[in-house]
């Protein structure tokens, strides 16, 4: 007896479902800007953040949140007397609030570092320096994003 | 483990030079679930750091907001011919390194 197209659909309906699919869900927990505010705490202490002196360079909306590239520098002559010490990136809405921290000194001739990330949705982030003096700089910059991060299949 | 390193082969005293490193690994953040409701671990790289002639020139702290195959750029003022050590740790025990050698003129 040939199958007909009814028994067939059956058939391969019933094989997918047997299957099991796993499928990764999104955390439904995320950083709040209360938990962004702590973590940038945590770096910088009670000292005040002024804002300037830092670049952000990310694109202003990405399809894709799993890979998303990113360029922090900061206009430092990076000399022995005055140089980055370090850059701290943040963001707002992640399951957690920190992205990277990147530690440099006046032999590192540049602050820059290029890096890509992970945002799991359309976010704020910031980045913050240390200087040689140990004042803050901050720069903030928001991110729209179609495909959120951590939502793809697992195979 | 694979890596990927960019380091100049040649320049001159005195030039910053751009050094890009990229090394294979799942990055796997911690945060997702399978179906079945199972946390799947945390499997990342914590730490990167590059040493020039010995001396600690660049480092850093890599959290799960990092995309999976780790991708830094970075520079340095090449001062001396000599070698480029990367070293990566993360969870689990991971480590790995790679090197580069700069003739500088």
């Amino acid at each position: 007896m040939p199958t007909t197209r009814r028994q067939f659909l059956s058939l391969a309906g019933g094989v997918a479902a047997a299957g099991t699919i796993p499928i990764v869900t999104l955390r439904p927990l995320h950083a709040t800007p209360a938990m962004l505010n702590t973590a940038i705490r945590n770096v910088v202490g009670e000292a005040p953040i002024r804002t300037g002196r830092v670049k952000l360079d990310i694109p202003p909306l990405v399809e894709n949140g799993n890979t998303v590239p990113m360029t922090v520098s900061v206009a430092s002559p990076m000399t022995a007397d005055d140089h980055v010490k370090s850059i701290h990136v943040f963001n707002e809405k992640n399951p957690q609030p920190n992205i990277g921290n990147f530690y440099f000194g006046p032999s590192t001739g540049r602050a820059q570092v290029a890096t890509r990330i992970r945002l799991a949705d359309t976010q704020k982030v910031v980045a913050i320096t240390r200087l040689s003096d140990d004042t803050f700089w901050q720069v903030a910059a928001d991110v729209v994003v179609t495909l959120a991060a951590c939502t793809e299949e697992m195979n | 483990m694979a890596a990927l390193i960019n380091v100049p082969a040649k320049a001159k005293r005195g030039d910053v030079i751009e050094i890009r490193t990229l090394t294979s690994h799942i990055m796997e953040t911690g945060f997702r679930h399978t179906t079945d409701g199972k946390l799947v671990p945390r499997d990342i790289i914590t730490s990167f750091t590059c040493r020039y002639n010995g001396a600690e020139i660049f480092r850093a702290d890599l959290f799960p907001a990092i995309a999976a195959n780790p991708y830094l750029s970075f520079f340095t003022v090449a001062r001396e011919s000599g070698k480029f050590e990367f070293e990566w740790i993360g969870d689990n025990g991971y480590s790995s390194t790679a090197s580069a050698s700069i003739i500088v003129e």
